[in-house]
């Protein structure tokens, strides 16, 4: 019979979603605040690795079932793309650009395209960085 | 594009046609189609013959690489065209005398004849080119076909060795040939050979002018099997007769003489050039003749008699060259006859040694041997062919009334004006000459006498000898024919060819002496050379009666101890042990070795050239006050890593790795990189806890837990390499030039609408090196996914 750890899977619950939380945060604050797509990415990894831990791997699987590998493939696209977006515009490979607009609820919002790349980075280091872990934690020697 | 280049492309475009028509035309020998280049190319250089006048040089030009000064320039003068009609006319009869002796059924005569082709034409190119780089081009494209030529039957072993060996030497000497041929550019600006002998005074003053000459000899020395590089052509007569008869007798041997003979107006005159060539070639005529005596082959005898006569050759091109030197103006005339006596033994050595290998590869064809040791008594058998190979040794020993006769008495006249002329240890060299004349009489009875007369040993002989077909023997009958002719005309080749040739030879002395006219007869009176000739029959004869009672102990006392083939053999597998020892020696296959080896490179590169330019800068103005909290984490950072050096467990030394990567991680903030200090904490968890993966796995054998073992070389290139790095950045930073381009990157607001300048340059300024930085990690994530996940698949081969 396998021993059920209650007190980490029960903190687990509670901790994944404001770890989740500050990750978003720290993406999306990276414009302006300390932070970004690099570090972004790897918390919300430092997330789902609690949940690996706090339960077994094919819980989490069910849970979430994303392969990684294609996550960290649509990030290296999706960064990829905004560059030829450039390109498309008749400007230089990989100029950004931005803009104020006014949202309702949220006011006078900046909107940069450098968001949208800095989206990318994220989604490929995140799903690099589960292909590693998982891919070590499910070999079998 | 001018009929004269035509000419030289012809053979070319066989090359290509030959081997396509060979499919179609299986009823006749290729050889027929192929005898049309000699022919048409024979009757088209005879055409400019004539044997009363010279003729008048000719020059067409192609531009090939015009901005490098390469232009297909062709010049025919006399000595071009000597050569023209030695290589097409020698050629025709090479060709005809294959088409009987090859096999239509039994050889690959595509290959054979196509290599033929390019051979003549490359053959073809390199004595009409005025063009250093041409010439140069043509004359490895006669290696090469050489090469192949001699491996024909590739699946002898001796036939590679053979090729091998020809090949190896005959290109050192083309590169050091075009070493010299470099330098006369740089030494006169021009490739042209029209153009530098124009300008030969300035050409001698440029201090590389001796190093070109020798550089340019030793390509001439190696292609003319010089000593000692005759080595190759003994092994090259593993080539089918025909090829031996063509290539190493009468036309690529001659290359060298050639370009001696055309490098003769610009080199002449220096007595550097005169005595190398004289020396060398009075050293390769004894050696030569000497070494023919031993052989029992009869291709291998022909092989070191054509060495011989190689050398005879060029020591009167030497001799001539004497009367170009200012020392000897007034005997300049003199001299000028050993430049005659050069060029007509030329075309009688082309022609008597022509035809002799050609009797002997009749010989070879109608017994079944070249051992002189099983041949003998077939005279009554072949009478022609004794007739015939009687003629062409006759004439190389230098007896009326052949073509020889001739030439050998003026190459004692030459020697003897050598050795009056100069101091008297000079006197040796005529006598040399004279004894090698000796050994060249033996040789030329041994090929007659042993193996047409005495004996016949039917049981030793393959089969039965009779007469060669008609078509096999015509070749070498018209050789014969024309080895008397000279003989009895001489005046044939003297004014269209010989007269020319040697005034363009040395230029400088008939310009004061314009009435000079050549002059060569049969009969020149009773003379020393006559009774040289004279002392040389009788010595020769009463040795080779002898010849069983002294060859045997002399050649077993010497050519064990003085054996140069040994020599190349041993050299090259020394150079092969050599080579691989040292290869051996650092290529170790230890990653140690060679980090050890990136290592000290850098340290003395690095900081050799810090120290050599002195350029070592230490400003410490600048720099910010050091606060106490950064002397405790700097303390704590060089603490770990001691600890991690002298840590006696690998889990120890992991825990200090992480221990320094939480204080670089401190560093970042104390150094206000907020970014940086995330980042670093988190990679650093990362990091170490794939460590810890690591250290978990670990074989369970190998585990016994020792410290670092201590080895000072280590020790000291691990200093070194901190040394000169924290040199490098000391200087480095105490000696800013320009004004970092930060200042810019301060507009973030403006330019990008971020705040955070670490993010706004990560996403904006520069995101393409974010972009493939992050490419990097996706590679590194899936590589580490293959690794792991297709082991096993590979496991299964």
């Amino acid at each position: 019979m396998k021993f059920t750890d209650v007190y980490l899977q029960t903190a687990t619950k509670i901790l994944v979603f404001i770890i989740m939380t500050f990750s978003i945060y720290v993406l999306f604050a990276g414009h302006n605040n300390p932070g970004g797509g690099f570090i972004g990415g790897l918390i919300t990894a430092s997330a789902l690795i609690l949940l690996y831990i706090a339960f077994d791997l094919q819980s989490v699987r069910d849970i979430i079932p994303v392969d990684f590998k294609k996550l960290a493939a649509t990030g290296v696209l999706i960064a990829l793309l905004t560059g030829v977006a450039s390109l498309v515009l008749n400007v230089p490979f990989l100029s950004q650009a931005y803009t104020y607009v006014d949202l309702p609820f949220l006011g006078k919002t900046e909107l940069a395209t450098a968001m949208i790349f800095d989206l990318g980075v994220y989604l490929a280091v995140l799903g690099t960085t589960m292909t590693i872990i998982t891919s070590i934690s499910e070999d079998d020697i | 594009m001018s009929t004269l280049h035509l000419a030289i492309l012809l053979p070319f475009v066989f090359v290509i046609i030959i081997p396509l028509l060979y499919k179609y035309t299986t009823a006749i020998h290729t050889g027929w189609i192929a005898l049309i280049v000699p022919v048409v190319l024979f009757v088209y250089f005879a055409s400019y013959f004539s044997i009363y006048d010279a003729i008048e040089p000719i020059t067409v030009s192609v531009p090939w690489i015009p901005s490098i000064d390469i232009h297909f320039t062709l010049y025919l003068d006399s000595l071009s065209l000597l050569f023209a009609l030695l290589i097409t006319g020698i050629g025709s009869l090479v060709v005809l005398y294959s088409i009987f002796y090859l096999s239509k059924d039994r050889e690959r005569l595509h290959l054979f004849y196509a290599y033929l082709m390019l051979f003549m034409g490359a053959m073809l190119g390199s004595v009409l080119s005025d063009n250093l780089l041409v010439l140069y081009t043509f004359w490895e494209l006669t290696s090469v076909s050489s090469f192949l030529l001699i491996a024909y039957w590739y699946q002898r072993q001796r036939s590679r060795y053979g090729a091998q060996k020809a090949m190896y030497i005959t290109m050192t000497g083309g590169f050091s040939m075009l070493l010299g041929f470099i330098i006369l550019y740089v030494a006169s600006g021009t490739f042209s050979i029209r153009e530098i002998i124009a300008m030969g005074d300035t050409v001698s003053t440029h201090y590389l002018f001796i190093p070109a000459m020798f550089f340019i000899l030793l390509g001439a020395f190696t292609k003319s099997a010089q000593f000692p590089f005759h080595i190759w052509l003994p092994d090259a007569m593993e080539a089918p007769t025909p090829i031996s008869a063509y290539l190493h007798s009468a036309t690529m041997v001659k290359a060298g003489v050639y370009l001696v003979a055309r490098m003769t107006p610009i080199f002449g005159a220096q007595l550097e050039w005169s005595w190398t060539i004289i020396i060398v070639g009075i050293v390769t005529l004894f050696w030569g003749s000497f070494n023919a005596l031993k052989q029992y082959d009869l291709k291998a005898l022909l092989a070191y008699s054509t060495i011989s006569q190689l050398g005879l050759i060029m020591s009167l091109l030497g001799v001539g060259s004497m009367g170009m030197n200012v020392k000897f103006e007034n005997e300049s005339l003199v001299f000028m006859g050993a430049f005659l006596a050069a060029i007509f033994h030329l075309i009688n050595h082309s022609v008597f040694k022509g035809s002799l290998f050609m009797m002997v590869g009749i010989l070879d064809h109608e017994t079944g041997t070249r051992d002189i040791r099983k041949l003998g008594g077939i005279m009554h058998l072949m009478p022609i062919s004794f007739t015939l190979t009687m003629i062409g040794a006759f004439s190389m020993a230098g007896l009326p009334p052949f073509s020889g006769f001739i030439s050998k008495e003026m190459f004692f006249t030459s020697m003897l004006t050598l050795s009056e002329n100069n101091s008297s240890w000079v006197n040796i060299i005529p006598i040399v000459a004279w004894v090698a004349s000796i050994f060249t009489f033996i040789y030329c009875m041994i090929i007659i006498f042993k193996s047409f007369s005495g004996t016949y040993h039917a049981n030793l002989l393959e089969r039965v000898p009779h007469e060669a077909p008609v078509g096999m023997l015509a070749s070498p009958a018209t050789l014969s024919i024309l080895a008397i002719a000279l003989f009895l005309f001489p005046g044939l080749v003297v004014t269209s060819i010989l007269e020319p040739t040697v005034k363009g030879m040395a230029p400088n002395v008939f310009a004061k002496h314009p009435d000079w006219h050549a002059h060569i007869t049969a009969w020149h009176g009773l003379n020393l050379e006559l009774f040289m000739t004279i002392g040389l029959i009788i010595i020769g004869i009463l040795l080779f009666l002898s010849i069983e009672k002294w060859k045997t102990p002399i050649f077993s006392l010497i050519s064990k101890r003085y054996n140069l083939n040994q020599v190349y053999d041993k050299g090259m597998i020394n150079l092969e042990k050599f080579g691989s020892k040292v290869t051996r020696s650092y290529m170790t296959g230890s990653t140690t070795h060679y980090l050890t080896y990136i290592f000290c490179f850098l340290i003395i590169t690095v900081l050799g050239s810090l120290l050599i330019t002195n350029s070592f800068y230490l400003d410490m103005s600048n720099d910010s006050p050091i606060e106490w909290y950064e002397f405790v984490l700097g303390i704590a950072t060089v603490a770990a890593a001691i600890f991690v050096l002298f840590s006696k467990s690998r889990l120890m030394s992991i825990m200090g790795i992480g221990v320094i990567g939480f204080t670089v991680s401190l560093f970042f903030v104390i150094f206000r990189a907020p970014d940086l200090a995330l980042t670093q904490l988190v990679v650093e968890t990362i990091s170490t806890t794939l460590f810890l993966l690591c250290f978990y796995f670990l074989p369970k054998l190998k585990t016994s837990i020792t410290s670092l073992k201590f080895k000072l070389t280590n020790a000291i290139i691990a200093l070194g390499v901190g040394t000169t790095l924290t040199l490098i950045g000391l200087s480095a930073y105490g000696h800013r030039i320009f004004v970092p381009i930060a200042g810019y990157f301060n507009n973030s607001y403006q330019l990008a609408g971020a705040k955070n300048i670490v993010n706004s340059i990560l996403v904006d300024f520069r995101a393409f090196d974010t972009m493939l930085e992050i490419v990097v990690l996706f590679s590194a994530g899936i590589g580490i996914y293959t690794l792991i996940k297709l082991r096993h698949a590979g496991r299964n081969d």
